[in-house]
């Protein structure tokens, strides 16, 4: 066990070296959710559009469905798809389980709600203040969703950056899915688990730090990004 | 300035091609929310040129009586027909400029590109319209960002954008300064001039005097007096309405 000064030198000094096994997991860790992010957006984003303009039977319940998921916990997801992808599940032809891939999948499942619950937030909101407008237009329902996605680009980029937050910080799916093997799966949170479980602190430091960055850098991007909207009054 | 005939098909030219759009009869329309009677037993005619003026105090039902007549919201009972046709037969021949102008979040010239593009009319026309109603300086400014007098001008050119033959307008100068007032009328005059049947809210009595070609005069739900504007501004029949234009209070 090393002392937190010890460690904190560590760290720092892996991050400014700019450490190969460091910066390998870094970027595993953004490529990973960076392509859940978007799979989520692609999936989220139209069925939340959907609820957000449809009026169809059972909207209330799938409201509450959409918002129940948001709060799924990760290990639960990650044990759906470790059930799904393991060589007995049903998908365990694929060989997936402990791939990036899997944990690709995993965090899609996990955030998609996200994404689709606030975007129907979003969108709905944008929906009721141009509905009467839109009908006296005279759009069709194709040119509606396309006008209210493209008028709440800015707020659906925070939906997204809120989404990609809550991926990269996740450990729970990613490590059971992973499984934190060394050059192939290990990411960010699951190595810091690892590593401090056994004491290694320099690198779970380090690692914790990068990722405090990112999140400081997602909230920046969003706070901007509303500033951006708000200055040209397009929020 | 302007060349109107870059702006729209003249109305009489397309009526040969299709069944016309005026005039409009509407007989015994009533319309309720929940318990509330706002329009009650609703009976008017409409001729197929002109300027209509609606005048009334404050939660008559003018602005229902627009959305009724556009097809924006569908009466309890009673009948309303354009040519013959129910109202969302014929919504895509109107356009109605709101009470608030719902302006999209980006550029006035995108505001006008977006009508253009979802109704496949000539994208080129954007300039012509934007210079129309004085803004094709402001032309890449956020929309958002406009002046009370420039949004409504927005409003306008956006719904001239869709060549309507009927043009609602629910008080598009309420609370302008005289300026913009006078501009506003300005193109709602053009319009007309040109054959687009026109519907006007207004509670500027002045603007009605100038605009108006007959006038309707709405009070509690109910169409106190519909008069031609030479009768009714020297003096009108009903005496809310005589109250109303002589500047008493009128509930
Ligand atoms: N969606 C609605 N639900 C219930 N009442 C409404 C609704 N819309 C309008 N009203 C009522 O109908 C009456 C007429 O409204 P409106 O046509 O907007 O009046 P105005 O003549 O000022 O334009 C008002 O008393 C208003 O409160
Ligand atoms: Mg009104």
């Amino acid at each position: 066990m090393q002392s937190i000064g010890d460690a904190l030198g560590l760290a720092v000094a892996l991050v400014l070296s700019g450490d190969p096994d460091l910066l390998e997991i870094v970027l595993l860790s953004l490529q990973v959710s960076l392509t859940a992010t978007v799979l989520a957006c692609m999936i989220g984003l139209p069925i939340g559009a959907l609820v957000a303009i449809g009026r169809f039977r059972g909207r209330n319940a799938v409201l509450i469905l959409m918002n129940a998921l948001m709060g799924l916990p990760p290990v639960v997801v990650g044990l759906l798809v470790y059930l799904h992808l393991s060589r007995s599940g049903p998908l365990g032809f694929l060989g997936l389980l402990y791939t990036p891939t899997a944990m690709i999948i995993a965090q899609t499942i996990l955030i998609a709600p996200i994404i689709a619950a606030l975007s129907r937030q979003v969108l709905e909101d944008l929906h009721t203040e141009y509905a009467d407008q839109f009908r006296s237009f005279c759009l069709t329902r194709l040119q509606t969703v396309q006008a209210l996605l493209w008028d709440a680009r800015y707020s659906l980029l925070t939906v997204g950056l809120a989404g990609f937050g809550r991926a990269v910080a996740e450990v729970g799916a990613v490590i059971i899915v992973g499984g934190n093997i060394d050059h192939l799966t290990r990411v960010m949170t699951t190595a810091i688990a690892l590593e401090t479980s056994k004491g290694e602190l320099g690198l779970a430091l380090a690692l914790g730090m990068i990722l405090l960055a990112i999140a400081l850098g997602v909230n920046a991007a969003v706070q901007s990004v509303r500033m951006t909207a708000a200055r040209q009054a397009y929020v | 300035m302007f060349d109107a005939s870059m702006m729209r098909t003249a109305p009489e030219s397309r009526a040969t091609q299709v069944s016309p759009i005026l005039p409009l009869t509407m007989r015994d329309v009533v319309l309720r929310f929940g318990g509330a009677t706002v329009l009650d037993g609703v009976s008017l005619d409409l001729g197929s040129r002109g300027c209509t003026v609606i005048m009334g105090p404050n939660g008559a039902g003018k602005s229902l009586l627009l959305k009724l007549m556009h097809g924006l919201i569908a009466p309890g009972s009673g009948d309303i027909l354009w040519g013959g046709a129910r109202p969302s037969e014929v919504m895509s021949r109107q356009a109605l400029v709101f009470q608030k102008p719902v302006l999209l979040r980006r550029s006035v010239a995108a505001n006008i590109d977006f009508v253009l593009k979802a109704r496949r009319k000539d994208r080129s026309r954007r300039t012509a319209l934007l210079e129309h109603v004085g803004l094709l300086h402001k032309a890449d400014q956020p929309a958002r960002l406009l002046s009370g007098g420039e949004a409504q001008r927005l409003a306008l050119a956006r719904a001239l954008a869709t060549d309507p033959e009927v043009l609602f307008l629910d008080e598009p100068t309420a609370s302008l300064d005289p300026a913009s007032v006078l501009a506003i009328e300005r193109i709602m005059s053009d319009a007309r001039q040109r054959g687009v049947r026109v519907v006007l809210v207004t509670h500027d009595v002045g603007q009605a005097r100038r605009m108006a070609d007959d006038v309707v005069f709405l009070h509690r739900g109910r169409i106190a007096e519909h008069s031609p504007a030479s009768d009714f501004f020297p003096e009108p029949r009903c005496a809310a309405a005589r109250d109303y234009v002589n500047g008493r209070i009128v509930v």
